[in-house]
């Protein structure tokens, strides 16, 4: 995959995206790139489900909680170093996610979509419960904990870096998932399920290993993003709010490409932002979400990117 | 034992509002093959429906539900000409999508306006005393209007000219449409009926619980489990599949802490997904 110049570019955006705020050391402007990378990181792996395997999941933010409850504790109950217990957190939900995707992934089209928001709110609702993670107050980490990256002003910034490399290795895996025989049998399903299964593409399987897939990166981000935070409670951690954004930016920016869910992810955090600043607007985010969303689905279904190849089919070529 | 029993008799008191709600939820299934993920905001619509009305204008509680019938039906059709009329027959995902945009844009717009605050609307109703517990006046009330209100639903489906062209386009809309049935607007008022069912449980529920703008997603969640419960498009199972959920939350109240309440329901919910994708009273299929 590494002969076309696209990966290359995914690289050096990645480079430049992480250096830029470092060396112009201006915080405020890392906090909202952050922000935006998880937004990256949650839809591009939301876009694996919905854009090519055509499934989907309203629940997507329960890999990204779990990643991040299964970080905390293994940070907090058992002093491992924040790389380690993301990648552990990652490995387990992903894990998770496979067992799970076996079962509700016989499910097709509107009853997989409702069973993944029953496995968002009945995960919720035990954790609330489990009292080793905290209950409904959460896990909260002292500043001990980021003694190991060299004090809290430094592991801000080394959380930052290791974000946007998640966030670019989801580009990434977007761009080898699309490209490999994988993708292809993905790509099938999400046309025509039926007709991919008879011409021998192992349907169960592949949306289970899709499932699963998805939820690792998340995971991964989730144990870094709520390290950084210092707390992580279940109302934040499963907020059935934020995968639905998700899906509003997957279809903003052209579910089925790789750098559209990325687009969409950075223009509906940058708007979000401005919305939420701007007094007027403020109460009405939620309002100019939907609308926006609305008007998408039912005008431009194939978002951004969709458009674009469709007017200028050039831009096929080189925006993927 | 007394206490268990009368806890599982309020709760199928309650499970028969549950059922209006996801009869609302299942017809516009049914007919459409849509799920309606506003479905919740237009819980709440019917809720504020009924603060508007008693606590604001100072007419009867009760009054609310009539007009609240009235209202949800014009508002379904707005909405179905919104929202939905153009993801018909396209792929669910985009029904789903376009649906839980007229979501947010609602609830948006009711937390703009009411804030997220708890509000509550007093209704005095006798209850009915029996051996030292007290069933609550408005949850008879509740159930008796329910139940009412969805044998109206049964009469106009299967006894009326406009019913029968409902069950019509839900069965084959092709073949509905070419025997001179107006299929579009066939769907706009099935899509109304449903949104005026599913208000008028809000308007229902807020006589017995307080509640907010937040309030719709859990009732919701509830309308799934119970249309998954009845199988979905099919009014009557709902109705069962509501009770027997009332009966499920009534018998478990006694034995476990309320937080875990939940955790029974969503669990369930899955588990009939996967195990009885068509329903346990599928039997009883429409």
């Amino acid at each position: 995959m590494w002969r076309r110049p696209f990966p290359w570019f995914i690289v050096a955006a990645a480079l430049l995206y992480a250096l830029y705020p470092y060396f112009a050391d201006d915080v405020g402007l890392r906090e909202s790139l952050l922000l935006a990378a998880v937004y990256i990181i949650l839809a591009s792996n939301l876009n694996l489900m919905i854009g090519y395997a055509g499934y989907v999941n309203f629940g997507n933010i329960v890999f990204f909680g779990l990643g991040g409850y299964v970080c905390l504790y293994l940070v907090t109950a058992l002093q491992w170093n924040v790389i380690p217990a993301a990648l552990v957190a990652g490995v387990a939900v992903s894990a998770l996610a496979l067992l799970f995707g076996l079962g509700i992934l016989r499910l097709r089209g509107a009853f997989f979509a409702l069973a993944t928001i029953g496995v968002n709110q009945a995960i919720q609702q035990l954790v609330v419960n489990f009292e080793p993670w905290g209950g409904a107050t959460g896990i909260y980490l002292s500043l001990d904990s980021y003694g190991s990256l060299g004090g809290p002003m430094q592991a801000l910034w080394t959380t930052y870096l290791l974000i946007v490399a998640v966030t670019a290795a989801s580009l990434l895996a977007s761009y080898a998932i699309r490209n490999s025989k994988f993708g292809l049998g993905l790509l099938a399903i999400g046309q025509n399920e039926d007709a991919a299964s008879v011409l021998g593409v192992p349907t169960p399987l592949y949306k289970a290993m899709v499932y699963s897939a998805s939820a690792f990166l998340p995971a991964v981000a989730g144990g870094l993003y709520f390290f950084k935070s210092g707390i992580i409670e279940p109302t934040s951690a499963f907020n059935l709010q934020t995968s639905i954004e998700a899906i509003v930016m997957v279809m903003l920016g052209g579910s089925g490409t790789i750098l559209g869910p990325a687009l969409g992810a950075f223009l509906y955090e940058e708007l979000r932002g401005f919305l939420l600043t701007a007094q007027s607007f403020s109460q009405f985010q939620l309002v100019i979400a939907g609308a926006l969303l609305l008007l998408i689905v039912q005008f431009v279904p194939g978002g951004l990117l969709g458009w674009l190849h469709q007017h200028w089919p050039k831009t096929r070529r080189w925006l993927e | 034992m007394i206490g268990i029993l009368a806890s599982v008799i309020d709760g199928i008191l309650i499970g028969a509002v549950y059922g209006l709600a996801a009869m609302g939820l299942t017809l516009i299934w049914g007919v459409m093959n849509v799920i309606n993920l506003a479905h919740g905001a237009i819980v709440v619509i019917g809720m504020f429906v009924l603060y508007t009305v008693a606590n604001m204008l100072g007419l009867h509680p009760y009054g609310a539900v009539p007009l609240m019938i009235v209202f949800g039906f014009v508002v379904g059709i707005a909405l179905y000409w919104i929202g939905v009329h153009r993801m018909i027959g396209r792929p669910e995902l985009m029904s789903l999508l376009s649906t839980f945009a007229l979501n947010m844009v609602l609830i948006g717009l009711g937390t703009a306006w009411w804030t997220t605050s708890p509000y509550n609307v007093q209704v005095s109703m006798p209850g009915v005393s029996w051996r030292g517990y007290t069933f609550t006046g408005t949850h008879i009330t509740a159930a008796a209007l329910a139940v009412v209100i969805a044998g109206l639903l049964y009469l106009l489906l299967y006894h009326t000219r406009i019913g029968k062209a409902v069950r019509a386009v839900a069965t084959n809309r092709e073949a509905a449409e070419l025997c001179g049935i107006p299929t579009t607007q066939v769907l706009a008022m099935a899509f109304g009926l449903g949104v005026a069912l599913a208000g008028v449980s809000g308007t229902l529920i807020a006589t017995m619980f307080p509640f907010t703008v937040l309030s719709g997603e859990a009732y919701q969640l509830k309308s799934f489990v119970v249309t998954v419960l009845g199988g979905l498009g099919n009014p009557a199972g709902a109705l069962m599949g509501g009770i027997a959920l009332g009966l499920i939350e009534g018998l478990a109240t006694p034995f476990m802490p309320l937080s875990w309440i939940p955790i029974v329901e969503f669990g369930l919910f899955v588990f009939c997904l996967i195990a009885f994708p068509r329903g346990i009273f599928s039997f009883t299929k429409a």
